[in-house]
């Protein structure tokens, strides 16, 4: 069974892998790239919110510091881009340390969780569009000079290959919990602290470094897109519409499981690329979102995912 | 330092603003306290009014403050229905699902609004917006000295209510004991419909408030939903009075802020309050013992 | 002495719920704490496994003071509580709920799932383990409260009304469970609010009424005292009735 699993897995890495040179494509590589990119926003969630059962309405907190710090240093003091990256994983934990710290030091659960993040996001996202360093309201612009060494790339394929990496770290993350005693605590946490508490679980310790495991993707996340796009400002970096997308492709996809947020992530830029191309009505693709999650609230409670799943399951049987 | 007056005239500024944060307040607060439960969707379904309003003004040269019959009435229907059929049918009883479903149901708005509407801002021109009348020293336009006698007008009221009227009996029954007050006969799920609609129906009064001295955007709804929740844990989460004064208190320290922090970083002092009272005294300055 | 407890007092607002107990379980023994609902039966077990924070008083497991202590680390000492209202890692399996307890000594999950498995059967539970605990039963609950608990290896096991809820020949099997875990070396401390249920289990009984102990001994001779007999039903009642099951 589980050696069965493991082909299942090696086939899809190395269909990612060649995926660039199938797809022949700039657009749909790009297409590619940005679902990934989306898949790996919405593993940060994911780990924190769908395993560890914390929601966050603020996520977009260590995405944006990721975004900031490589592109500050970048900009203000020449530093590569790639040190940059590791410097803002750094800089995303820390940030998920202090937002954890404070919030679970001082017993926030549920609804409260939630909406303390979104309280500390509004305020990193003023803070940034007031002082200096940040570029304030302006923004931040990435020169333009592509070259590997520099985190830029000619092609989208160059891009592929580096978001594919974050992605595959943060999925093989995630693939970890599942099959360990520190996974199995996040879930256990989730599905009811108290108890999880009187079984000798250090809950604070747990939530703790889930808040920072998923502060540093998230902020690796952040990096990308500042590379990517070589802009950002503080609506971007903070604003609640980021947050908003990762839980949506996590809780979409399947949150909880190893590979809701890319199925989550696919079905989202998918609608994404209908409403723009085929309905020529790119705002109407956010609306489909959003009665998506209301639906799978209220009948899917595990996702997309969920529904391959039970289909499987189904067929097994017969 | 800064002239008496100036202070004044920003105390009294967040006077009036004040007024309408406690109104948009205490529908959440209504909500919280009866259903128990944190309407994310609140932000949004101002926004919602505020466009209500607008089309009403700009299709049928409605005055806003004739539109408070229309829109308010209107609005309590929009929330009974939604809460009836949609968010008490989908949440199942759970927390998290009701703050997933409403933040649903507000990217839904937001982004059918941003599709109609666009992102532009959008004002009434009214011929009375910048009428001013003398508050002692300060000189406050006239849509903002209504908008403060109306909003605390329509506070009495919905005390009113809740504390003279069987219907707010019921509803303090409800809020109290739930399974009490289903064995005692009272249709609990239409009384939780009912506060829903309350709730929403106060956000259709402020709109009307709002519009002849502010504008709407379809992303306006996020100001105000981080505003109504500090000012609600701010006075405590399903207390009146403390929706009242967190409004004001919230509408002080806003104008404040803008003067002393000028008008970027001025904005930070309330996710900050929000913030602070979460970790430090989570029921609010005026709630009892969790 | 396992447990020691020393003037433990809690009130919540004016209200006190317990007030200044003091009770002691030896090694190996099933000592209960019994008392009419609303006693503060609940509190005090919270207070002594580090839920809730006494207003005054201490905790001593093995001679070592445990309050103040978060539930982890009186986890971590050996003494692990159940719950009354049973909470079950709901979509979790019954394996996996079980070897969160287990893995309170291993972080191997084959380890952990092995534990889970001989404490399964070691409750009772012969269903399908790879269940959702979702899909259990009200004694199934109690159980996997218990076998959850008891895979932590802990050396006092705090039993908050196992019995509740469940019906006559399900109690028969619980009790013979409980005993089994004290014989195999583990002390036991439960609350019941069924007396009857723990006449014949417990080595020693402390009563709770009002916050307040009223009678400690052994079973028989607290079923005599008419303070107990009057805690349980009423002002008079001692001289009316001989204490009879009143348990519908």
């Amino acid at each position: 069974m589980r050696s069965v699993k493991l082909q299942t897995l090696g086939v899809g890495v190395v269909f990612l892998v060649a995926l660039p040179w199938l797809l022949d494509s700039e657009f749909l590589i790009g297409f590619a790239v940005l679902v990934l990119y989306s898949a790996t926003l919405g593993q940060s969630w994911n780990i924190l919110g769908g395993y560890a059962g914390q929601f966050s309405f603020g996520s977009v907190l260590f995405f944006g510091t990721g975004a900031y710090t490589s592109s500050i240093l970048h900009v203000t003091y020449g530093i590569n881009p790639w040190i940059g990256l590791l410097v803002g994983v750094v800089m995303g934990m820390a940030v998920g340390a202090f937002v954890g710290f404070l919030s679970f030091r001082f017993g926030l659960r549920g609804s409260y969780f939630a909406l303390i993040t979104l309280a500390f996001a509004e305020a990193f996202r003023i803070l940034a569009n007031t002082v200096e360093f940040t570029g304030a309201g302006i923004g931040i612009y990435i020169p333009l000079r592509q070259e590997p060494a520099n985190f830029q790339f000619t092609s989208q394929m160059g891009f592929y290959y580096v978001i594919l990496a974050f992605f595959l770290i943060s999925t093989y993350i995630t693939l970890r919990l599942e099959h360990t005693r520190f996974g199995a605590r996040l879930m256990a946490i989730r599905e009811n602290e108290d108890a999880a508490e009187a079984l000798g679980v250090n809950t604070f310790r747990h939530k703790m470094l889930a808040i920072m495991i998923s502060g540093g993707i998230g902020a690796a996340g952040g990096t990308f897109y500042a590379q990517y796009y070589l802009y950002i400002d503080p609506y971007i970096a903070y604003g609640v519409e980021k947050s908003v997308e990762m839980l949506l492709v996590s809780i979409i996809g399947g949150m909880g499981t190893v590979f809701g947020p890319l199925v989550g992530a696919f079905a989202l830029h998918s609608i994404n690329e209908i409403a723009r191309h085929y309905l020529e009505a790119p705002g109407m693709s956010l609306v489909v979102y959003g009665v998506i999650l209301v639906l799978i609230i209220g009948f899917l409670p595990d996702g997309l995912i969920g529904l391959l799943k039970s289909k499987k399951k189904a067929g097994d049987d017969a | 330092m800064l002239e008496p007056v100036i202070l004044l005239t920003a105390l009294i500024n967040g006077l009036m603003f004040g007024a309408i944060y406690a109104l948009v307040a205490l529908g959440l607060t209504l909500i919280y306290g009866v259903l128990h439960i944190i309407n994310f969707a609140h932000g949004a379904l101002l926004m919602l009014a505020m466009y209500a309003v607008f089309l009403l003004f700009t299709q049928f040269q409605l005055d806003p403050y004739l539109a408070l019959p229309v829109v308010v009435p209107g609005f309590f229907v929009l929330g009974y229905v939604l809460y009836r059929f949609l968010i008490g049918k989908l949440a199942r009883g759970k927390d998290q699902n009701i703050l997933l479903i409403t933040l649903g149901l507000s990217v839904v708005l937001e982004n059918g609004a941003l599709f109609f509407f666009k992102a532009d801002i959008q004002t009434l021109n009214l011929e009375y917006a910048y009428d001013m009348i003398e508050i002692g020293p300060a000189l406050v336009t006239l849509p903002k000295a209504i908008s403060f006698g109306a909003s605390i007008v329509i506070g009495l009221a919905l005390w009113a209510l809740m504390a003279k009227t069987d219907l707010g009996k019921a509803i303090r029954a409800v809020a109290k004991e739930r399974v009490g007050a289903r064995l005692m006969g009272i249709d609990v799920d239409h009384i939780f419909a009912v506060s829903y609609g309350i709730g929403i129906a106060c956000l259709g009064a402020a709109a009307c408030l709002l519009m002849p001295s502010f504008y709407v955007t379809p992303t306006i709804g996020h100001v105000f939903v981080i505003i109504a929740f500090t000012t609600v844990v701010l006075g405590g989460m399903g207390s009146f009075v403390g929706a009242l004064i967190g409004g004001f208190l919230i509408g002080i320290t806003e104008s404040f802020g803008g003067l002393f922090l000028g008008e970027s970083l001025g904005q930070i002092g309330i996710p900050l309050i929000f913030v602070l009272i979460l970790l430090f005294r989570p029921t609010g300055l005026f709630g009892g013992k969790a | 002495m396992m447990l020691e407890v020393q003037g433990l007092s809690k009130s919540f607002g004016g209200l006190q719920a317990v007030a200044q107990v003091s009770l002691a379980v030896p090694q190996e023994q099933i000592v209960s704490l019994i008392g009419p609902n609303g006693a503060g039966k609940t509190t005090l077990f919270a207070m002594v496994a580090g839920f809730l924070k006494p207003d005054a008083g201490e905790v001593r497991l093995s001679g070592k003071l445990v309050s103040g202590l978060k539930p982890h680390q009186v986890c971590d000492l050996g003494m692990v509580r159940t719950f009354q209202i049973t909470q079950p890692f709901a979509k979790l399996s019954i394996r996996e709920n079980i070897m969160i307890g287990a893995y309170h000594h291993t972080d191997q999950p084959r380890r952990a799932a092995e534990r889970a498995e001989a404490v399964a059967s070691q409750v009772g539970m012969k269903m399908n383990l790879d269940a959702p605990a979702d899909d259990l039963t009200v004694a199934g609950r109690k159980r996997l409260e218990l076998a959850r608990a008891l895979a932590t290896q802990p050396k006092l096991l705090l039993l908050d009304e196992v019995m509740a809820g469940l019906n006559p020949s399900e109690v028969e099997e619980i009790l013979k469970i409980i005993r089994g875990i004290r014989d195999s070396g583990v002390t036991i401390f439960l609350i019941e609010h069924v007396m009857q249920a723990v006449m014949s289990l417990s080595d020693y009984t402390y009563v709770l009424n009002n916050g307040q102990l009223i009678a400690s001994g052994t079973p028989e001779q607290v079923a005599k005292d008419p303070h107990v007999v009057e805690a349980y039903l009423g002002h008079g009642a001692a001289a009316r009735l001989t204490g009879g099951d009143r348990r519908a």
